[in-house]
């Protein structure tokens, strides 16, 4: 990275200056995603072959499945890689980005396991099963809300996201172990059908690019909210400096 | 035969479809509601308090 560039940085890595730009960027997320959500929600339902092999008409689950499952992990490793900047360079603007992803996480993490549920039901003709993945993406939920808790139950917002940061770090190691849970161990949930290898070969153009789509629209729409809760975490920690009394001030 | 019905049933398997994508739907609503919701109330909330400082000193 130039110096430019981290000039940038340092500047945006203040309260003061990220606040005004993430109001502005989130008008742009918010429209890509609904953008997005409606070009991958065609394609999954209209242009998409209506079953797939041996899987009936509820295959159609895999677009928010994938996307959900995917968002689950991501978000996870940018809040605890946004935390462990926060812990090692006692960045604030990071500790709140992680505070503001986890919400988020934990609703993708849950409507993975809800989708897949739904999908396990007609495909397994079962709900749950207690199989490697599954458990190990419940145990990502758990992190979640237990990331969540801890930020909660502590009064001082610095100690708070030294303790949940640690947790978040700590909690890493989870994220290969779903990932790779499917090829380590034996278990119901199949195996990988997206790599970047072999993709063309074992689905079809529609249905991957459908998932990648409703994917994106799920990404955008992370950043989007993520910021428009960055922004009130802000206000909150930064309530005492002149700039936040000014602008609250300001307003009725 | 009615093709709006035929999409919405799904082959038979429309509740557990829709049971998927409506939750999703749902709960992003829910969170909009909320994050939107949790920002007025901060901001209300300190410009009570602004307010009250500007009283008192």
């Amino acid at each position: 990275m130039g110096f430019k560039n981290s000039i940038i940085w340092m500047y945006f890595s203040s309260p003061r200056n990220f606040y005004p730009l993430a109001g502005k960027l989130i008008p742009w997320f918010a429209g890509l995603a609904a953008i997005f959500a409606i070009v991958g929600l065609y394609i999954s339902f209209f242009v998409a072959p209506p079953v797939l092999s041996d899987q009936k008409e509820y295959y159609v689950i895999i677009f928010i499945h994938v996307a959900a499952a995917w968002m689950s992990m991501f978000i996870y490793v940018v809040m605890s890689v946004y935390a462990f900047i926060g812990l090692v360079w006692n960045i604030k603007m990071s500790e709140m980005m992680a505070t503001a992803l986890a919400p988020t996480g934990a609703m993708f993490t849950f409507l993975a396991l809800w989708t897949g549920a739904l999908w396990g039901r007609p495909s397994w003709g079962t709900y749950w099963v207690w199989d490697a993945r599954l458990t190990s993406e419940l145990i990502l939920l758990f992190l979640y809300i237990g990331f969540m808790s801890l930020q909660s139950a502590i009064d001082d917002p610095r100690r708070a996201a030294r303790a949940s940061g640690l947790l978040a770090i700590v909690g890493v190691i989870n994220i290969p172990i779903i990932y790779f849970s499917v090829r380590w161990w034996n278990t119901l949930h199949q195996g990988f059908s997206v790599t970047p290898t072999q993709t063309k070969q074992l689905v079809d153009p529609a249905i991957f690019w459908g998932m990648i789509i409703v994917a994106l629209a799920c990404w955008m729409y992370t950043i989007a909210v993520v910021l428009a809760r960055v922004r009130t975490e802000i206000l909150e920690r930064e309530r005492q400096t002149s700039w936040v009394q000014g602008l609250v001030g300001g307003q009725k | 035969m009615n093709a709006i019905a035929d999409f919405f049933h799904i082959g038979g398997y429309g509740f557990y479809v829709w049971g998927s994508y409506g939750v999703t739907a749902l709960f992003i609503a829910i969170e909009i509601y909320l994050v939107v919701r949790a920002k007025h109330t901060v901001t209300k909330r300190l410009a009570r308090l602004s307010r009250l400082n500007n009283k008192v000193s």
